[in-house]
Formats: C-alpha cells, sequence, structure tokens
C-alpha cells in the first residue's frame, strides 16, 4: 500500500519526522492499551448487573453497604498509571531535545512566507545576486539539514511537511524557524494547517528533495531570467503579460516585478499550480488563467476574461517559462 | 414593615397548612408577569435546559450539514465561506451556547435542592443570567441568519478577524455578543459561588456537599477568574475593527499571539468548566445504580478542584506550533501529561463503584457508565496531544477534532442525556420512557463511535482541520464517509431523546417523590417540587440522609420532616461557610422586572455599539443604569432609622 | 436507635447585620473579577512590550506631576470613605455623610485631572499599541471611578434619607469596599504605566 500524500503514522522520511515516529506509536499504543483495560474492566463490571431494569428494578436491589476494598482500586489505577506516563514525559523531553533547534552545521537557509493561500519560497546564494524567488515548490536536497525561516505575510499560517516534520507557525511580525532534512530523494507534499480564510483548504505545497547534484543543477536554472521571446507571437504575449499579470505578478528579466502573486519566472518548472490545486498542464493553465474563481473560489487571483488570441497568447509565452 | 433583628425560628413539622402557608408566599404569579418576572431557580433552571438543547439542535443540524459537505472528495454542497461560518457557528453554539449552558441549568435547578435551601443566593442575578444568555444567543446568531456568522473558528485567530482581512460586520458581532455573554457567565459564576458557600442545609458541611456541586463550583471559580480573559481579547479587538487601535497588529507594535495567549488562558479551564459538573453528575447519579455510596468521595472532591488547579496552567499546551521557547514548551508539555491524574481518579472511583456495587441497568445508568469509556478514549487522545513533539504532527488535523468531540460528547452530551433520564422524574414527576430509552442510548452510542472512532485515523492520516473540502486519493476518502453516516446515526440518537422527553413529559408513567430510590436530599421532597422546595429546613448527619437507616454508617440519622419552618416571609436560612451551621435567616426577594428591563438596556447598549449608533448605545446604557439603581434600592424592611426600636431580650451588642 | 439531628439554632440575625451579609460577598465576588480583569489588562501591556523593540513606549519618562499628586488623592480618598463608614458604624449621620460627601469629590478630582491628562498626552488612543493600552487601561480605571462615584452618590443620598444604621449597613459596606479596591487597582495601574520605566521596563 502506498502511503496517503500526508500521512506521518505509517512512516517516516526526514530527521525530525524519524525521531517523533516511534514516540508517536508509543503514546497510541499506550493510549490502545489503556482503553482495551478500561472497555474490559467496564464490560465485565457491567456484565455482573442484574438483569435490565427500571426504577422498580433499581428500588428493588438492596444497598451494598460502604466497604474497603473500592479505595484500593484508586490507589492501584494510578500507581499503574504512572509508569507509562512517566515513560512518556521522558522520552518526550528526549525527543523534543532532538527535533527542536536546527542543528548546529546547517547546510542552507531558505526564507518561507505564508500567503494567502500560497507559499512564497526564496532561497540565498553567496551573493545578493544568487538570490531567487520561487512559490509552492521548495526544493531540498537530501541529507543536509535546511533551517526554514518563516513569516507571515497576512495572516497566521501553517507550515507543515508531515512526512519530514511536525507543523510551525507563520505569524506575522514574527521569524520562526524550522528545519528539514530528508533522508532520500522524493516528492513530499506539504499543507498549512492554521486556519487562514476561505482557501485554507487548498494551500498546500510540495518539497522536492533531490541528490545534492540535482540540486544544484535545478538551483542553476531557477537563477536563470525569463528567456527573451523568439517569435511576434512570444513578443506579443510577453508584452501583454507583463502589462496585464505583471500588476501581481513578477518575471524575472521582463517588467513584470510584483510580488503580490507568485513569481512566475519558472512556472513551467512547478508541478503544480496554484498551492498544489491543479497540475500544471497547458490544459489546467490555460483554465486557471482564465477563471481561477471557479477552481478555487476566493483565491486572490481574479478571472482574467482573456479573449482567445489573448489567452493563446500568453499560453504560449508563459510556457516558455522553464 | 420592619423586621425584627433577630429572631428564634420556629422548630416544625412538614403539616399541610405550613406547606399551604408556603406556597402562598413563594408562589409566582401565573400569566405573562409572572413569566418574565420570575425569580424561582426551578424555573431558571428549566428554561437554561431548554434553551440550551435547542441550541444543541440548532448546532447539531449545522454539523450535519458539515458531514454532507465532507462526506466525499471535492463536494460543492457549501462554498467555502459558507463552509467557514458553518464551522465556526458550531463550534461558537456548542462551546458557549450549549455546553456550558447546559450545565448551569442542571445546576440551577439542582443546587437548591442539593443543598436543602430554598433558593440561590441571588435569584434576581439568578434570572438576569438566563436573560442575558437568551439575549447572546439571540444577539450571536443575528449574524448568522443573515449570513454574517463568524467565520474565524471558535477561537476566532488574529490577524484573520482583524478588518484588513475580515471587512465584515461578521467579526463585530461575534466580539460584541461574546462580551455580552461574558457577562451572564460571570454573574452566573458569583452566584454559584456564593450560594455553594452560604445556602447549605444545616449539616450539610464541605465534607459532605454531593460532587455535582464540587464540579459546579470549581468550573465556576474558575469561569469568574478567567471569563474576564476571553471578554477583554474580543473587546480589544473589537477596538482594533472600530478604530484602529494595534493590540494585536504587528505594524502598530501589536502581538498576534496577545489574543492566543488572552484566549487560551480562558479556554483551558473553560474546557474543563464544561465538564466537570458533568463529572458530578456521574458521580452522584451512577452510586444510585449501582446500589452503593460512590468509592472515594474526598478523592474524587479532591481531584475535581486538583483538574482545575492544573487545568490554570497548561493553556500553551494549544500553542505547541506558534514557537515559543523549548523550555516553556516542555512546561507546558509536562504539565498536561501530568494532569492525568486527577482525572484518573474519578475514572478509577466509577470502575470501582460499579465492580463493588450492584449495577441495575437503566438508560440512565448506560449514559453513565459508557461515559467513562468514551473520557477514557478522550482523554487519551489529550494525552497524546499533550507530547509536544507528537502534537506537532497531531495539532490542526482531525486527530485533534476526534479528540474535542470524545471529551465534549463523551463527557459532556452523555453525562447530561444521563442526567435527565435520571432527574427528569424530580423535575416533571413522570418517567422518560425506558424502552425508548435503549433505542436512544444504542443509537446515540453506536453512532458516535462509528463517527468519531475512525476520526482519529482521518487525523492520523494527515487531513486537516477546518478544510472545505479535500481532493480525491489522499486516503481519507472511506473514513470521511463512515464519519458522515455515523453522525447521522447519532443525530438519530439525539432526535429520538427529545422526542422521549415530549412524550414523557405529556404522558409519561408517574413518578414519586423518590423514584429511584436515591440517597440525596432533592429525593426527600415532591416530584415536581413545590415552590417553596423544603417545607421545613433539613438537618443533614450525613453524605447520604435517605440511605441512613439501611448504610447504618453512624448514630446520627438526618433530621428532614422536622426542622426550622421559617415561613413569616420569603425567608431562607444561611449556614456557615464550612461546617454549615445556622448563620442567619435571610429574606429572598420577590420576583422582579429589574433583570428583564437590564438585560433590555444591555441588549440596546450592543446592538447601538454594533451598528455604531452610538446614541443608541448611550440610551441603552442610561436604561442600564436606571434598572441597575432600581435593582439595588434599600428595601423598606431592611431600613432603620435611628432610633433603633429595640426590642425586648435583644443582646446589647447589636 | 439512631439519634436525629436537628439543627435547633437560637436567636438568628434576620437579614444582613454589619457587614456579614449576602450582599458582601457578592461585592467580594465582582472585585475578584474585576482584579482579574485588570490582571489581564496589564498582562497584554507586559507581553507586548516585552516582545517589542524599544521605542515602543511613547512616553518613556511619564511626567510625574499631577499623576503623582493625583494618586496620593485617590488613596487618601480611601481613608475618607473609611472614616464615613465608621459613622455610619457608630451612628453618626453627620461624619457619614461628610465622608462620603468629601470621598465624592476627592474621587471625582481624580477623574477630572485624568482626563486633563488623557488630553495632554503626546500621542493618540490609535497611535500604537502602548498608547492603545495606556488610554484603554487607564479608561477601565477611569469607567471603575465613575461607578465608584454614582455608588458614592447614592450612599451620600440614601444616608441623608437616613435608610441606614449601625446595624442595618451592608450597602454601606458593600460599597465602600469597592471603592477601596477602585484605588487599590489605581496602585497597579500607576506602576505600570508610570513607574516602571523607569525601571527599564520597555525602554
Ligand atoms: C471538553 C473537555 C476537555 C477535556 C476534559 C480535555 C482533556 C484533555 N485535553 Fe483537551 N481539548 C479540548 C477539550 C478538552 N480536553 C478542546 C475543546 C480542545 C481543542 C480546541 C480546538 O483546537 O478547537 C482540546 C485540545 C487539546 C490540546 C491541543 C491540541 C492541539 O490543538 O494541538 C491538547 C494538548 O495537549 C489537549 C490535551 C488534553 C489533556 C492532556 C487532557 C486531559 O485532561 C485528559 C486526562 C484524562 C485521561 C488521560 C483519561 C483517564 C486516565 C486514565 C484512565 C489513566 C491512564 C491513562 C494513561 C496512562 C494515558 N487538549
Ligand atoms: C459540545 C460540543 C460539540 C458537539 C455536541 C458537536 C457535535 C458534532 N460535531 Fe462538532 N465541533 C465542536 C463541538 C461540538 N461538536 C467544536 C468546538 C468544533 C471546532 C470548531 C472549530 O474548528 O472552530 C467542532 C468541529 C466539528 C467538525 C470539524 C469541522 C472542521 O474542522 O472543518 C466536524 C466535522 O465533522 C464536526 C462534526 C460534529 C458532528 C457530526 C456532531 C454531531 O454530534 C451532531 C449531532 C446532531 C445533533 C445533535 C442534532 C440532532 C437533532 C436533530 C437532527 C433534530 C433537529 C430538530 C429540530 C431543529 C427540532 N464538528
Ligand atoms: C490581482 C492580482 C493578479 C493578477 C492580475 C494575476 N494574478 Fe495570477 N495569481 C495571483 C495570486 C494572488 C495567485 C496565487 C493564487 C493562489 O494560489 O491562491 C496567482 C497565481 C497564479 C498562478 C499559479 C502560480 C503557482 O505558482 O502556482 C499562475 C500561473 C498565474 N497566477 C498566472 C497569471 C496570469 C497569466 C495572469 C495574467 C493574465 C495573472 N496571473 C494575473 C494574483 C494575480
Ligand atoms: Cu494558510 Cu491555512
Ligand atoms: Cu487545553
Amino acid at each position: 500500500m502506498t502511503r496517503p500524500p500526508l500521512d506521518y503514522l505509517l512512516g517516516s522520511d526526514g530527521v525530525r519526522a524519524d525521531a517523533t515516529l516511534p514516540l508517536t506509536w508509543f503514546t497510541l499504543a499506550i493510549s490502545i492499551i489503556v482503553c482495551v483495560i478500561i472497555a474490559w474492566l467496564l464490560w465485565v463490571g457491567v456484565r455482573r448487573a442484574r438483569a435490565n431494569g427500571g426504577a422498580a428494578e433499581t428500588v428493588g436491589t438492596p444497598l451494598e453497604p460502604e466497604q474497603g476494598r473500592g479505595l484500593s482500586w484508586i490507589t492501584i489505577g494510578l500507581a499503574v498509571s504512572a509508569v507509562p506516563l512517566l515513560a512518556t514525559l521522558i522520552w518526550t523531553m528526549a525527543a523534543l531535545g532532538h527535533v527542536v533547534g536546527p542543528p548546529r552545521r546547517s547546510g542552507m537557509t531558505i526564507d518561507v512566507t505564508g500567503h494567502q493561500w500560497w507559499w512564497e519560497v526564496e532561497y540565498h546564494g553567496a551573493n545578493p545576486s544568487d538570490t531567487f524567488a520561487t512559490a509552492n515548490e521548495i526544493h531540498i536536497p537530501i541529507g543536509t539539514p535546511v533551517v526554514v525561516r518563516l513569516h507571515g505575510g497576512d495572516v497566521i499560517h501553517s507550515f507543515w511537511v508531515p512526512a519530514l516534520a511536525g507543523k510551525t507557525d507563520t505569524i506575522p511580525g514574527q521569524q520562526n524557524i524550522a528545519w528539514l532534512q530528508a533522508d532520500r530523494p522524493g516528492i513530499y507534499r506539504g499543507q498549512c494547517t492554521e486556519f487562514c480564510g476561505v482557501e485554507h483548504a487548498k494551500m498546500g505545497f510540495e518539497v522536492v528533495a533531490q541528490p545534492a547534484n540535482d540540486f544544484e543543477h535545478w538551483r542553476e536554472a531557477q537563477l536563470q531570467t525569463a528567456p527573451p521571446p523568439a517569435t511576434p507571437q512570444l513578443i506579443h504575449g510577453m508584452q501583454f503579460t507583463t502589462f496585464r499579470c505583471g500588476l501581481c505578478h513578477s518575471i524575472r528579466g521582463t517588467d513584470a516585478a510584483s510580488h503580490y502573486g507568485p513569481d512566475l519566472t519558472h512556472l513551467m518548472s512547478r508541478r503544480t499550480i496554484a498551492a498544489t490545486t491543479l497540475p500544471n498542464n497547458p490544459g489546467a493553465l490555460a483554465g486557471w488563467i482564465q477563471a481561477p474563481q471557479g477552481m478555487k473560489p476566493g483565491t486572490l487571483m481574479p478571472d482574467q476574461h482573456l479573449s482567445g488570441a489573448e489567452l493563446n497568447d500568453v499560453l504560449a509565452y508563459v510556457e516558455t517559462l522553464k | 414593615m420592619r423586621q425584627p433583628a433577630y429572631r428564634t425560628p420556629r422548630i416544625g413539622e412538614s403539616t399541610p397548612e405550613l406547606r399551604a402557608r408556603l406556597h402562598a408566599i413563594w408562589e409566582t404569579a401565573p400569566g405573562w408577569r409572572g413569566w418574565l418576572s420570575t425569580v424561582d431557580h426551578k424555573e431558571i433552571g428549566l428554561r437554561y435546559i431548554v434553551t440550551a438543547f435547542i441550541l444543541l439542535a440548532v448546532g447539531g443540524v449545522e454539523a450535519l450539514v458539515i458531514r454532507l459537505q465532507l462526506a466525499g472528495p471535492d463536494l460543492h454542497l457549501l462554498t467555502p465561506e459558507q463552509y467557514n461560518q458553518f464551522f465556526s457557528t458550531h463550534g461558537m453554539t456548542m462551546i458557549f451556547l450549549y455546553a456550558l449552558p447546559i450545565l448551569s441549568g442542571f445546576s440551577n435547578y439542582l443546587w437548591p435542592l442539593v443543598l436543602g435551601s430554598r433558593d440561590m443566593a441571588f435569584p434576581r442575578l439568578n434570572a438576569f443570567s438566563y436573560w442575558v444568555y437568551l439575549a447572546a444567543s439571540i444577539f450571536l446568531y443575528s449574524g448568522f441568519v443573515i449570513g454574517a456568522g463568524p467565520n474565524d473558528g471558535w477561537f476566532n485567530y488574529v490577524p484573520f478577524a482583524e478588518k484588513d482581512y475580515n471587512p465584515g460586520i461578521n467579526e463585530d458581532v461575534y466580539a460584541l455578543g461574546m462580551v455580552l455573554l461574558g457577562i451572564s457567565t460571570t454573574v452566573g459564576a458569583a452566584n454559584f459561588i456564593v450560594t455553594a458557600f452560604k445556602m447549605r442545609a444545616p449539616g450539610m458541611s464541605i465534607n459532605r456537599l454531593p460532587i455535582l456541586v464540587w464540579g459546579t463550583l470549581t468550573a465556576n471559580v474558575a469561569n469568574l477568574l478567567v471569563v474576564p480573559a476571553v471578554s477583554l481579547a474580543f473587546f480589544l479587538l473589537w477596538l482594533d475593527r472600530q478604530f484602529g487601535t494595534g493590540f494585536y497588529q504587528p505594524s502598530a507594535g501589536g502581538q498576534p499571539l496577545l489574543w492566543q495567549h488572552l484566549f487560551w488562558i480562558f479556554g483551558h479551564p473553560w474546557v474543563y468548566a464544561i465538564v466537570l459538573p458533568a463529572m458530578g453528575m456521574v458521580s452522584d447519579g451512577l452510586p444510585v445504580f449501582c446500589r452503593r455510596p460512590l468509592v472515594g468521595y474526598s478523592l474524587v472532591a479532591l481531584g475535581t478542584v486538583a483538574t482545575m488547579i492544573l487545568g490554570f496552567g497548561v493553556w500553551v499546551h494549544h500553542m505547541f506550533a506558534t514557537g515559543l521557547p523549548a523550555l516553556s514548551l516542555s512546561f507546558f508539555s509536562g504539565a498536561s501529561i501530568i494532569i492525568t491524574f486527577p482525572s484518573a481518579i474519578a475514572v478509577f472511583a466509577w470502575l470501582a463503584t460499579i465492580w463493588t456495587g450492584r449495577p441495575v441497568i437503566t438508560t440512565a445508568f448506560l449514559f453513565f457508565a459508557s461515559m467513562i469509556l468514551l473520557f477514557v478514549i478522550g482523554g487519551v487522545s489529550g494525552f497524546m496531544t499533550a507530547s509536544v513533539p507528537v502534537d506537532w504532527q497531531l495539532t490542526d488535523t482531525y486527530f485533534v477534532v476526534a479528540h474535542i468531540h470524545y471529551v465534549l460528547i463523551g463527557i459532556n452530551v452523555f453525562p447530561v442525556v444521563g442526567a435527565t433520564y435520571f432527574w427528569f422524574p424530580k423535575m416533571t414527576g413522570r418517567f422518560l420512557d425506558e424502552r425508548l430509552g435503549r433505542w436512544n442510548f444504542w443509537t446515540m452510542f453506536v453512532g458516535f463511535n462509528l463517527g468519531f472512532l475512525p476520526m482519529h485515523l482521518t487525523g492520523l492520516l494527515g487531513m486537516p482541520r477546518r478544510v472545505w473540502t479535500y481532493p480525491e486519493g489522499m486516503g481519507w476518502d472511506t473514513l470521511n464517509l463512515i464519519t458522515s453516516i455515523g453522525s447521522f446515526v447519532f443525530a438519530i440518537g439525539v432526535l429520538i431523546f427529545f422526542y422521549n422527553c415530549w412524550k414523557s413529559y405529556r404522558s409519561g408513567a408517574p413518578a414519586g417523590a423518590n423514584p429511584w430510590d436515591a440517597p440525596t436530599l432533592e429525593w426527600s421532597i415532591p416530584s415536581p417540587p413545590p415552590p417553596y422546595n423544603f417545607a421545613v429546613i433539613p438537618t443533614l448527619a450525613s453524605r447520604h440522609p435517605l440511605w441512613e437507616d439501611r448504610l447504618d454508617e453512624s448514630e446520627a440519622r438526618s433530621s428532614l420532616d422536622r426542622g426550622m419552618t421559617l415561613d413569616e416571609g420569603k425567608e431562607t436560612i444561611i449556614t456557615t461557610a464550612m461546617d454549615a451551621e445556622p448563620d442567619r435567616i435571610v429574606e429572598m426577594p420577590e420576583d422582579s422586572y429589574a433583570p428583564l428591563l437590564l438585560t433590555i438596556g444591555l441588549a440596546v447598549l450592543f446592538a447601538g455599539l454594533l451598528v455604531k449608533l452610538w446614541l443608541v448605545a448611550g440610551l441603552g446604557g442610561v436604561g442600564c443604569l436606571a434598572a441597575l439603581l432600581l435593582w439595588l434600592w434599600p428595601r423598606q424592611e431592611m431600613r432603620e432609622r435611628s432610633p433603633e426600636p429595640r426590642k425586648i431580650g435583644e443582646p446589647a451588642h447589636g | 436507635m439512631a439519634e436525629h439531628a436537628l439543627a435547633r439554632p437560637g436567636q438568628l440575625a434576620v437579614g444582613p447585620i454589619g457587614r456579614n451579609g449576602l450582599g458582601y460577598w457578592g461585592v467580594a465576588m465582582l472585585i475578584a473579577t474585576e482584579a482579574a480583569l485588570f490582571g489581564y489588562l496589564l498582562f497584554s501591556y507586559y507581553y507586548n512590550g516585552a516582545t517589542q523593540p524599544p521605542g515602543w513606549i511613547l512616553e518613556p519618562a511619564p511626567k510625574m506631576f499631577p499623576a503623582v499628586p493625583n494618586t496620593v488623592l485617590l488613596l487618601a480618598s480611601s481613608g475618607v470613605v473609611w472614616w464615613g463608614e465608621k459613622g455610619i458604624e457608630a451612628g453618626r449621620r453627620g461624619q457619614a455623610l461628610l465622608g462620603f460627601g468629601i470621598t465624592f469629590l476627592m474621587g471625582a478630582i481624580f477623574a477630572a485631572v485624568q482626563i486633563y491628562e488623557w488630553l495632554i498626552k503626546p500621542f493618540g488612543f490609535a497611535a500604537n499599541s502602548y498608547s492603545s493600552l495606556y488610554f484603554t487601561t487607564t479608561a477601565f480605571h477611569m469607567a471603575h471611578v465613575i461607578a465608584g462615584l454614582i455608588i458614592l452618590a447614592a450612599l451620600f443620598g440614601w444616608t441623608a434619607l437616613d435608610y441606614f444604621s449601625p446595624r442595618r449597613r451592608i450597602v454601606v459596606s458593600a460599597g465602600v469596599l469597592y471603592w477601596h479596591f477602585v484605588d487599590v487597582v489605581w496602585v497597579f495601574v500607576f506602576t505600570t504605566y508610570y513607574l516602571t520605566p523607569y525601571l527599564g521596563f520597555g525602554t
């Protein structure tokens, strides 16, 4: 069976999740055992009961006098409970120490900002020109801890990649730190988990963990600016896109430079559009540009109502943004 | 007429003449006048109960719509905005308008009866508390019915609740409504606390209080201290929204997390406040059907209080993911794990009571006994979230939704329904139908577990809460469908319950004074109780006045049909706080319109604030002032003019 | 044969005597919940202040005049009202009237000075969260002062109408208790907003 995308019970793929998983199972097992024991005690206790009755039966049953043996239930019960509780307490503190802070030697640091209802991701390099932004898809090299500085762009969101680590909120006016370290390559689903408005449901993202080489390639590619348009249609498409879409989006290498919406410079390199709402294919893209409100009702990108020709030009251009 | 300052109360038997005289003194005027002005705790308690049950049905129907929307992936029954208003209103209704008021209703009805008093300490405040609760419910729902209900969840995090992100009137209604409701809760709390300490029958020393009283008392001490936190939080939010202040706005030097602290400093004690009285009901009701006293009375009472004391110190477990320092996380995590102990006391005490007793299976017993299991299931899921690293995965998933429904439905709804089966005969003089009762129980029990047990797994497989829909292929489809089906089965159970109440109220089998052969004071008087409750004030010699002869634990016997008659006015007795020695005779207030008038004044005030008609608000404020002065005007018969009239034989110290 | 416990009290007071009555408990409850309210207000101040960079406090060196004399005035009024209550206890109506009357005046002056302070503050209500907290907290206190003044006026009127006696005076005792509370709370508010900046908080 394949694991559900947001599962964190059946497996883990990153250092922090690895440290949490056994504790999750441990507490779950204790919980189930406690429930089974109590259910059994209750069942047997009640089964000894007199037949089903009503008021008459109740009134007719003589009273049991108070006896000493009742109290020992409480003392024994508390004493037995103390053992798993104490164990949990100790394990919790130990595990917390493992997962809480980023390790002192971290590979890289990225900035992630939660927006209604998409994720802005910023990478930094040795010099300022090595900085670039992308959206809704975070690439990390495997085997190295990646520190994620979390910022709140508007309201509170929460950053969660269950296979790799637990949640950390992104809060306006405050910088929180999370860190991720993937054990093996893979595509891990993430999701906003703090209620943030109408489309809180559709505020997903993906973490793509790759070997260091592949990651470097990806990074190199992302640093490129958008290719210049080569055909008249593309030129027209670019002009229209920077004029219209540039109100909210930026495409590095063109005049489109607004940061209200996701950076589109390498849109076509992403697997999904609109925070995992749709797969990134031409049909979905066309549909999204024309009528995002139909696919993600309430999203802050308005329907564009382009004419057929405009849409074709825009699509043709946008599809060059690899 | 002026009262003499001192009197030796007459001791007498409960005779027909005495009862007739008391009836005349205590009776509420017939017709709408009496209806609007009554201060009888039984009437007020019943109103609380009925109103809260109606709101349970309303909140439940909202939940059913939610479940329809979530029954499968990518459904479009509701728009996202509608969905958000539905789940927020559902949470608000259940937590604030059902869960506490229902318990206040039962306690209001039962307290004077179990304490051996003729009313609560402040009957008019009691009436006021109900009227404001009603007004606040209508106020809070006024937004929802015009499509502007709360839309930020019941705990309403900022900055999403701020005007920048939430420009409609939704959050203004919620904020002001919560401040209004806070007034009701607070005055109710003050009334319960003073009643518990002063209004007990002689001999009901503090170690003889029924656990129900312990639970409600503890809950209300907490309310008195923490409700101001949430009222303030909402008031500051309203200021932010109306006047552009920046309490929660980082751009203005404010702090979004301030909201979360204020809210959860209130919120966590509150979630115990809405279960401790219900646990008290079980502690008092279960033993009756086990035919023996509760095991470990003192420990259970102590556990109740300890739960609350620890409960003041765990609020940060709702904020584990907000980036707080590890040290504070460990502290609150530890405290949340430790809080399991006092809860466990009650669980083992109930189990021991069942094991060492001779249980008789009635519907009430089934509800009480099954609650033990539901409590443990809900409790252990809380224990899991108490561990920080685990909570970082669990928080804000359906696992937490499962936790809250197990604790809320398991420890509030189940005991409350059980309590209704148990005390309905006292309240109405008629039994609820037992056969319907079995159907009621099994549909509720099966439906509930069918619906909510799988929800734990939904959460463990990663389904976030508060999502209006979810895509296919996430592994949640079947689980959600099962949950939706279970919810409807559960709802049918609730429907059977309501039907049973309605039918039995009209034609149930008559029940006598003590149909279950229960041990406590409320069962020593007729069903339904007369307006004055006790014809003579009883004197207690043990915790189980009606079982004394059979348990034979000590020599002393309570005195139930001989005692102070206190029939020279609308009087009852006040006793000392710990030992319940007779202290003073008090004159109880007559029925009064002041509470209703004050409520109307408040409603006008809040409505004016909401629509920003400051003049209307001002008028409401003046109305409140007038009603308050009318209310507090010193009573004629308590006044004296100097020189004091001295009675012969009056002690000189005066 | 088991013995019946039966409470057979001797002479019992009817209704409240002195300060011993339900109303006094009621006011104590009111005070408890209001004290908590002020606690949360001050918590909000300290919490926001502790998490903000320096400069958050818009008036890092609050002026001590007229705040200090005004504080002394308010505290002194607690003594006066106590003296008025003693008047009731001793059956000296004149003393009581004088006590309540002077307290009323002192409270009114306090309120007037406080309003003057509001007017001369160099910042407005919504300037930042510090100013909002300052005005909200002092306004909450002001609301309590006004409630206290209404109570004092009522006590004055009722005393003039000769409603009270040494024995029947719970209303007086409860009202006076409330006024003490208004004064004590001010000490905390004053310390927080006027003194802690000098001790280094938030600066
Ligand atoms: C209604 C009452 C109620 C009760 C009684 C509880 C009881 C407990 N709750 Fe719960 N809780 C809520 C209502 C309640 N809760 C609500 C409404 C929320 C969510 C709010 C929201 O987000 O909407 C919440 C959320 C909540 C969270 C935050 C989760 C999150 O958002 O991430 C946490 C975290 O620690 C928690 C913990 C606990 C604990 C440790 C207990 C303990 O008191 C439980 C103790 C009891 C037992 C454990 C069972 C009996 C014990 C034994 C039989 C002994 C043996 C047991 C063991 C060895 C484990 N609760
Ligand atoms: C006492 C508290 C209480 C109770 C009883 C319930 C009862 C139910 N709850 Fe609720 N729930 C909460 C408290 C409660 N809930 C809280 C606090 C939240 C969090 C909100 C938030 O996130 O902000 C929540 C959230 C919540 C969610 C999560 C929403 C989300 O995160 O997106 C869901 C989803 O399944 C749900 C379902 C249900 C269901 C199916 C019931 C069922 O038990 C309902 C059963 C139905 C009835 C009781 C009605 C039966 C009556 C009739 C059918 C008769 C109608 C007749 C007349 C009108 C006369 N609840
Ligand atoms: C008013 C602002 C606005 C305008 C104008 C606008 N967009 Fe957007 N766009 C957004 C926002 C906000 C989002 C993020 C939506 C979400 O995920 O909820 C977005 C998302 C997108 C995405 C998905 C990006 C991703 O990484 O998933 C694409 C593609 C896109 N827009 C293309 C366009 C094109 C093409 C145009 C012009 C024809 C356009 N947008 C015009 C605001 C705008
Ligand atoms: Cu962003 Cu939820
Ligand atoms: Cu809690």
